[in-house]
């Protein structure tokens, strides 16, 4: 009967012993005829000393009943079962085995990922680009991984230093991701840096660029607006920032610098994605760089990637004027965009930020140019809107190329 | 005349290409800008800006064919609740899609169950070729919205389709109900948008209203 077993299984706690792994585990499927049986099995259910893992709960005859047994009771169900005259039949014999040979194939899939090279071609997440960075770094002596400061949600805000030696070289910068849902813009950094990184010492323009700058490149400027792209809203743009007394999140990261801040082109209201935040420098990812670069004292060119339109713009942004080095920007803009057509043939308009795209108070190259650093250019990567943000993973390569041959131009001309 | 660099150029610009999308795009024909040639704008006193452009287009499904295009573009003055008014005149002939439009409505009304699908193109910018059809419906679709929601201070995009469903319909025409994500470039808001499209390889297509 019913209670002579349940004593069994009662005597079976005392040898049961608290393990970790799942040796000798096994996993039946149990096809109830009717609702007797079906009720025997909610009875089996309800012992909880025998610690049954219902993968499937037993609720009405013409549903499979699948059960994770322990080695100890595992002899003991089956004669409860069969005793009943109940149907099984195994799933898994040993759980532990289908568990090692899963983690086997994880941890081959992972070494055949870190023996390998990155895939520059494709999207990673932000703990895999984390990743590469370190490798970068490790992998070139001339390279190093440093940390400017903390996201909101307090993640690390890493840029890459390229150099060879000196002491306080004037340098370059170049960030990436500012807006998080700009994909494109973190991958072609990350392609970008390598290319730097493996070409110097063949590449005569990158050597001898090297030899005389530094260089620094933040290929994730907004790591909490990056990681919400993955696992949230592939739409993100801006940080993700709490603003007191509303209940929207985050705030415009370039609208947040002190050029203009809170002029036309910026919204006051917290829950549009041009919000300017509070006020100026008051998004700690923007506050880490301005902070960096100001203790440096020695930037000569301050370049930003964004997407999409195929756009190269030089300041002003928060106003309709033509910065004091006009003609030299244009002139510089013109060729590098001249530089990034003559790989595919990709066409980017040139000009300040107001004429191209829109007027826009508190952006990163405003600021920069009028704290004295004279190349300050934002890119806008590929295309024009037939993908947008979407940009297919295939573009990311002849992106990255032909970015590069414009940044190159333009970073040739800062060093000469 | 305007630099075609400058952004209300490429604004009335995106308007025509919504407007001709509607007109003339369907599940084997998409069109998309290649480059504006060239941009004037005449201000007409008590009606609005007008936009004359020089257009060429291509067509994404054959992409070493462009076609040249005039559109004029005329943003009412004021009154902001009306849609821009926008004539196309396309040059030379746009390629057939007799047989491919064929194809893909006797695909659909074969399906047993009506067709649902989100998210394309998917984050990494994947369309599966099957659905590809769906896609261009959605720009379709999205065209008419964009061309009714435009303004000298808006400049839209199809960002993706968030949504889309199949409605069987007892007449002929094929019937989609589609939830798109419209990124506005002067807000950077990224809006969704409920629109449903009619479609028929003869008739063409219209959204409902």
């Amino acid at each position: 009967s019913n209670m002579k077993l349940i004593l069994i299984f009662g005597a079976l706690i005392g040898a049961s012993l608290c393990l970790e792994t799942f040796v000798g585990h096994q996993v039946l499927r149990i096809k109830t005829k009717n609702e007797e049986e079906v009720k025997q099995l909610q009875l089996l259910e309800s012992l909880e000393h025998l610690e049954l893992d219902f993968w499937i709960n037993p609720s009405a005859p013409a549903l499979p009943v699948d059960v994770r047994i322990p080695a100890v009771s595992v002899h003991s169900v089956k004669a409860f079962l069969e005793s009943q005259g109940i149907e099984y039949s195994i799933l898994i014999e040993d759980l532990q085995d289908v568990l090692d040979k899963e983690k086997q194939d994880m941890d081959e899939s992972a070494q055949r990922q870190r023996s390998s090279s990155f895939d520059f071609g494709a999207y990673h997440t932000l703990d895999d680009i984390n990743a590469e960075l370190d490798h970068l770094a490790s992998e070139y002596s001339f390279v190093e991984k440093i940390q400017i400061g903390e996201s909101y949600e307090k993640r690390p805000l890493y840029v890459l230093k390229f150099s060879t030696g000196g002491s306080n070289r004037p340098a370059i910068w170049l960030d990436a991701g500012i807006h998080s849902r700009e994909w494109v813009t973190q991958a072609s950094a990350l392609w970008i840096a390598n290319k730097i990184a493996s070409d110097y010492g063949t590449d005569d323009s990158i050597t001898s660029l090297l030899d005389k700058m530094d260089l620094f490149l933040l290929p994730v400027a907004n790591p909490d607006g990056f990681v919400y792209t993955h696992t949230s809203n592939r739409m993100w743009r801006k940080t993700r920032s709490k603003t007191p007394g509303s209940v929207c999140i985050g705030v415009d990261p370039n609208r947040n610098w002190d050029a203009g801040f809170g002029g036309p082109g910026a919204s006051s209201n917290p829950c549009s994605d041009s919000y300017h935040g509070p006020s100026a420098n008051s998004e700690v990812e923007v506050k880490s760089v301005v902070d960096f670069i100001k203790n440096h004292g020695n930037f000569k060119a301050f370049l930003t990637l964004h997407s999409y339109s195929q756009l190269l713009m030089y300041p002003y942004g928060y106003k309709c004027t033509r910065p004091d080095d006009y003609a030299e920007l244009e002139s510089l803009g013109r060729a590098a965009a001249s530089s990034i057509r003559s790989l595919y043939g990709t066409t980017f308009q040139v000009g300040t930020i107001c004429k191209t795209i829109y007027q826009a108070s508190g952006g990163s190259i405003d600021w920069s140019y009028d704290n004295g650093i004279k190349y300050s250019f934002a890119f806008e990567l590929r295309d024009t809107g037939r993908y947008g943000f979407l940009l297919p993973a295939s573009q990311i390569l002849p992106t990255a190329k032909e970015t590069w041959l414009g940044l190159k131009r333009i970073m040739e001309h800062v060093r000469d | 005349e305007l630099p075609p660099s400058h952004f209300s150029a490429a604004r009335a610009a995106a308007v025509a290409v919504g407007y001709l999308r509607y007109l003339r795009g369907g599940p084997g024909r998409g069109l998309e800008l290649r480059e504006l040639r060239r941009a004037r704008r005449q201000d007409i006193s008590d009606v609005g800006h007008k936009y004359y452009l020089e257009l060429e287009l291509e067509d994404v499904s054959d992409k070493d064919r462009t076609v040249n295009c005039t559109a004029e573009v005329l943003y009412h003055l004021g009154n902001k609740t009306s849609a821009p008014d926008v004539q196309v005149t396309v040059q030379g002939e746009l390629r057939s899609t007799e047989e491919a439009d064929k194809q893909f409505y006797n695909w659909i009304r074969s399906l047993e169950k009506e067709l649902v699908a989100e998210n394309i193109p998917d984050s990494h910018g994947n369309v599966p070729p099957e659905l590809e059809p769906i896609h261009l419906l959605a720009w379709v679709a999205s065209g008419y919205v964009i061309w009714q929601n435009s303004t000298e201070n808006t400049k839209f995009h199809l960002a993706q389709v968030k949504h889309v469903k199949q409605v069987k319909r007892s007449d002929e025409d094929l019937q989609f109900d589609f939830v798109v994500l419209l990124h506005e470039m002067v807000s950077q808001e990224v809006l969704p948008w409920e629109v449903t499209l009619l479609w028929h390889p003869q008739r063409g297509a219209r959204v409902s209203q």
